[in-house]
């Protein structure tokens, strides 16, 4: 339970400080280390409460905004990247990079408060 | 506490953002910043635009002297209703900055040798070459001369700049256009400057092939010798079929200019011997820069009206050159395609007369050689002493570099581009100053502003008298059934060859001798064939009074084809206009191929030669996109060219320019024993067109049997017609479009060059239009409507335009979305 919370806290952080353009696209690392320091967790827990929390919101966004595109651009962009023109790659490389970064700051969070 | 596994884990997540937050090296070129890029709510999710978008919006803006309302059609062009003429510029500007900011700002960029700026020093050569070449010194005198005399046109471009800007300080970072996220940087505001290097931009592309090309004549020249070249290179077009019609008589010239004594000794025979340094040049205009248009007089066509019909043929890229608009004020109704960076209409028509554009194609550059006193650059031999230079700055910023700063030295002539500090293969260490009419102060601007505005003939006249750079042939159709068509701007009264090579600088003997009153430019008003028309060919034949330049400035068989045609046709609509304007009929092969057939011994070809040789005479002449033949002629031509000339030409190593397919059309209809056709490296031999045509078809047969092998010998396969993103990516561009056409052909398409704007004007009571163009009205990649004319266009087809009152426009079922815009008041 505490950990879906979590997962929903981190989510619902990233998400608002990302609607203000002028704060750094990054600004999420900063929002799950406090939710890791204020809501603590096993380490190995932290890091998968970063990881779904980013992975989901930065994977949700993103498949929403493609449907609505009918992947127009998704397929561009997978053709810059390269990534053989796969919206469904670039969906994937989208939501990993979040992830990643999302549960690694999660993780050093966890580090501050484990006794 | 762990401070081991925090310190370590902290490294790592530190380390991963910076590195996705660093634009990482691939090539020459530069990732995005990828974790920014990819972010949904930042980087390029939010430009994938929802496919039914709601354009609908209310506006407020204290700059506006009134409220404007903008309606936007299914295909999103805006139909802007403005009670203030200002309103509708301020309008236009917000709006092209909503649909095309990143092409905006990207071709000033290029136009101000600012690349560098953004992409690093691999750009530095173009930024270097359009510094030299004075494109921000040009924009400047506009902007002096607009200023200080001109007070409406200022307050056009000002207005037409605070409406973009008014766009850009609302624009949110995260709704930034795609292109600004994918090179990483961001936008400026708008200038008037920046509007006015736009139009320097359109000079160059459409006069600064001069640029290169009176360099490589020089070469040429001085490799050949002036009497090879006077043969290769012959101004004299045995089939030209010019804009005003043969034998028309032209007034006595008001300025005579005088060939220089000894001109012939030191220019024109004058034969240059210095070493010269290497340095990359930037591409040069492209040659099919041109375009047609036309109008039939009511005495042609089905309803009585006139018709007029214009398709300029440029670079086709995305997002396009054009943005189709309807500005309507009180004190006047206009529509037609406008450039993202200008206000006003460019080509269109409003609800007395339609006008459309070709290139003029004149000489209008030319190069004057110098001589320094000393390598400090600071004085110049000039009528008998050394005067002193003025030094012009020109700062580049280099991306992740330092500032390269260009020292100009502005002499008499114009701004000295290449001297001691930039070079090219084709300049051969000389220093050279440009004189260009592209530096006159002018506000040729208003001429667009005047037509948009134009009720009737008079009008048109004196609105275009207004226009100097880059000369263009305006043709025009007015509801009460008069047409017309006049070569406007300013062109250099020349005599014989003046300004086709580099001339001598050291005083006023080579300088221009005036130029060409508007009043002698040639010009036809409803003339009795019932049509006029121009498709970039020379205006006139011999017997008008001035030089027109060099003949490789003056495509020909384009022309013939549009006057052949218009001549044979009565009873015109708008439905035949448009077949003939994707007309892709070959005249120059229906010529060319019995010239080759005249000359080819069939008995002496391998079997793969004859049926190449068989599969060219079963084709019938026209370059529809599945056809072979043309294909195989193409490859038989240029083989054949170059076999009777390739041998003339070898062995420099100098930038030479190759003659034009029309000298040696006209040689082998006239001649069969011209002396060039000899090889003159086989001494003991004296081939003639039988030798050259044989082995020409020969030696192109070994290259169609391989696109034979590749499968593309059919044309558009062959010509893989393309419309390019500005950055040249292809992901972001149209590839492989199926299209015919080609260069000579009225459906001008070649590999990625053609119309660029497709325009037909019935002139009847309540106007009856026809357009698109190759793109479409959001420059956003990400948009539906990126590309969404493109199909349309290369099957040749065309969409009805909304030109309606205000009024019936609202009841239109095509009109989807209201835009308004309301004073802060």
């Amino acid at each position: 339970m505490k950990i879906i919370i979590s997962i929903l806290l981190c989510a619902l952080l990233a998400y608002a400080v990302g609607i203000y353009g002028n704060l750094p696209w990054w600004s999420f690392v900063v929002t799950n280390l406090i939710v890791a320091i204020v809501v603590p967790q096993k380490s190995f827990h932290s890091f998968l409460i970063g990881f779904l929390s980013i992975g989901l919101l930065w994977a949700g966004l993103a498949i929403g905004i493609d449907q609505g595109n009918h992947h127009i651009l998704s397929t561009k962009v997978a053709t810059i990247l390269p990534l053989k023109g796969s919206y469904i790659s670039l969906l994937v490389l989208t939501s990993f990079v979040g992830a990643l970064l999302g549960g690694l700051a999660s993780l050093t969070g966890s580090f501050i408060k484990m006794k | 506490m762990r401070l081991l596994p925090f310190l370590a884990s902290a490294v790592v997540t530190i380390g991963l953002v910076s590195l996705l937050n660093t634009q990482l090296s691939i090539g020459p070129t530069k990732s995005p910043k990828l974790g920014y890029f990819l972010s949904p709510q930042h980087g390029f999710w939010k430009n994938a635009e929802k496919i039914n978008t709601n354009f609908d919006a209310n506006l407020v803006a204290g700059e506006l002297k009134g409220n404007v309302d903008v309606y936007i059609d299914d295909r999103l062009v805006p139909h802007i209703y403005a009670d203030h003429d200002e309103d509708a510029y301020f309008v236009q500007g917000y709006l092209h900055a909503k649909f095309r900011l990143w092409q905006m700002d990207f071709q000033t960029r290029v136009a101000s040798g600012r690349l560098s700026e953004i992409a690093g020093a691999d750009k530095l050569s173009i930024d270097r070459f359009f510094r030299r070449l004075g494109m921000v010194y040009g924009a400047e005198q506009t902007e002096v001369k607009i200023n200080e005399t001109n007070p409406v046109m200022k307050a056009t471009v000002d207005a037409y700049t605070a409406g973009v800007n008014a766009y850009m300080k609302q624009l949110a970072p995260e709704d930034l256009p795609f292109e600004f996220k994918l090179m990483n940087y961001e936008p400026e505001l708008w200038t008037p400057k920046k509007t006015y290097l736009f139009l320097m931009f359109m000079s160059y592309d459409l006069t600064g092939r001069s640029a290169a090309l009176d360099l490589q004549l020089t070469n040429t020249r001085d490799f050949l010798g002036y009497d090879l070249f006077n043969k290769l290179y012959t101004n004299t077009q045995d089939s030209l079929d010019p804009i005003i019609p043969k034998g028309t008589v032209y007034q006595k010239p008001s300025i005579v200019p005088i060939k220089p004594a000894n001109s012939d000794t030191n220019y024109l025979m004058h034969k240059n011997t210095l070493a010269y340094l290497t340095q990359p040049s930037p591409e040069a205009p492209d040659k099919n820069n041109g375009s047609n248009n036309w109008a039939v007089a009511g005495s042609k066509t089905k309803s009585g009206r006139p018709i007029l019909c214009s398709d300029p043929h440029l670079g086709l890229n995305l997002p396009s050159l054009w943005y189709e608009v309807q500005i309507t004020t009180p004190t006047h109704s206009t529509y037609g395609a406008s450039f993202p960076g200008s206000p006003a209409v460019i080509i269109g028509f409003n609800d007395s007369l339609a006008w459309g554009v070709t290139n003029a194609g004149r000489d209008v550059l030319d190069y004057y050689e110098l001589k320094f006193k000393d390598s400090s650059q600071n004085e110049y031999w000039f009528n008998g002493e050394w005067k002193s230079v003025t030094k012009r700055k020109e700062v580049i910023k280099v991306k992740d570099s330092a500032d390269v700063v260009e020292e100009i030295a502005m002499t008499y002539w114009g701004p000295a581009m290449f001297d001691a500090h930039y070079q090219n293969p084709q300049s051969k260490g000389r220093n050279l100053a440009v004189k260009w009419t592209a530096f006159t102060p002018s506000s040729g601007v208003e001429a667009f502003y005047q037509l948009n505005r134009a009720k009737n003939y008079d009008d048109y006249i004196h609105a275009i008298s207004l226009w100097t750079c880059p000369g263009q042939n305006f043709v025009l159709a007015t509801k009460s059934g008069d047409i017309a068509i006049k070569q406007q701007g300013a062109f250099v009264a020349r005599w014989e060859r003046q300004g086709d090579f580099i001339m001598p600088g050291q005083d006023s003997t080579y300088d221009w001798q005036g130029i060409i009153p508007n009043n002698e430019n040639p010009t036809i008003k409803n003339p009795i064939r019932g049509f006029v028309s121009s498709a970039n060919q020379k205006p006139t034949d011999a017997s008008y009074p001035y030089y027109l330049g060099t003949a490789s400035y003056f495509p020909l068989y384009r022309g013939i084809s549009v006057n052949k045609h218009l001549a044979n046709m009565n009873q015109i609509t708008a439905q035949d206009m448009q077949a003939l304007q994707t007309n892709n009929d070959n005249v120059f092969a229906a010529t060319a191929r019995p010239a080759l057939m005249k000359y080819v011994q069939l008995d002496k070809l391998s079997p793969d030669a004859k049926r190449m040789v068989a599969e060219m005479t079963n084709w019938n002449l026209v370059n529809e996109e599945h056809a072979k033949g043309i294909t195989v002629f193409k490859i038989i031509w240029d083989s054949v060219a170059q076999a009777v000339w390739g041998d003339e030409l070898a062995g420099s190593d100098l930038a030479l320019t190759k003659p034009d397919d029309f000298v040696l059309l006209d040689q082998m209809l006239k001649d069969s024993n011209w002396s060039i056709a000899d090889d003159i490296r086989t001494k003991d031999k004296v081939e003639n067109f039988k030798d050259q045509v044989t082995l020409g078809v020969e030696n192109a047969t070994l290259k169609l049997l391989e696109l034979e092998k590749e499968n593309k010998l059919e044309w558009a396969l062959f010509k893989a017609t393309r419309v390019l993103h500005l950055t040249k990516i292809p992901a972001l561009s149209r590839m492989n479009l199926p299209i015919g056409g080609g260069m000579n052909i009225i459906n001008a398409t070649t590999e990625n060059h053609g119309p660029s704007w497709r325009m037909i004007v019935h002139l009847t009571d309540e106007i009856e239009a026809y357009g698109l163009y190759p793109g479409g009205q959001s420059g956003n990649p990400g948009s539906p409507y990126y590309d969404s004319f493109v199909d349309y266009w290369a099957a040749g087809k065309y969409y009805r335009l909304l030109f309606l009152s205000k009024e019936n426009l609202i009841k239109n079922e095509r009109t989807k979305w209201h835009i308004q815009f309301k004073t802060a008041s």
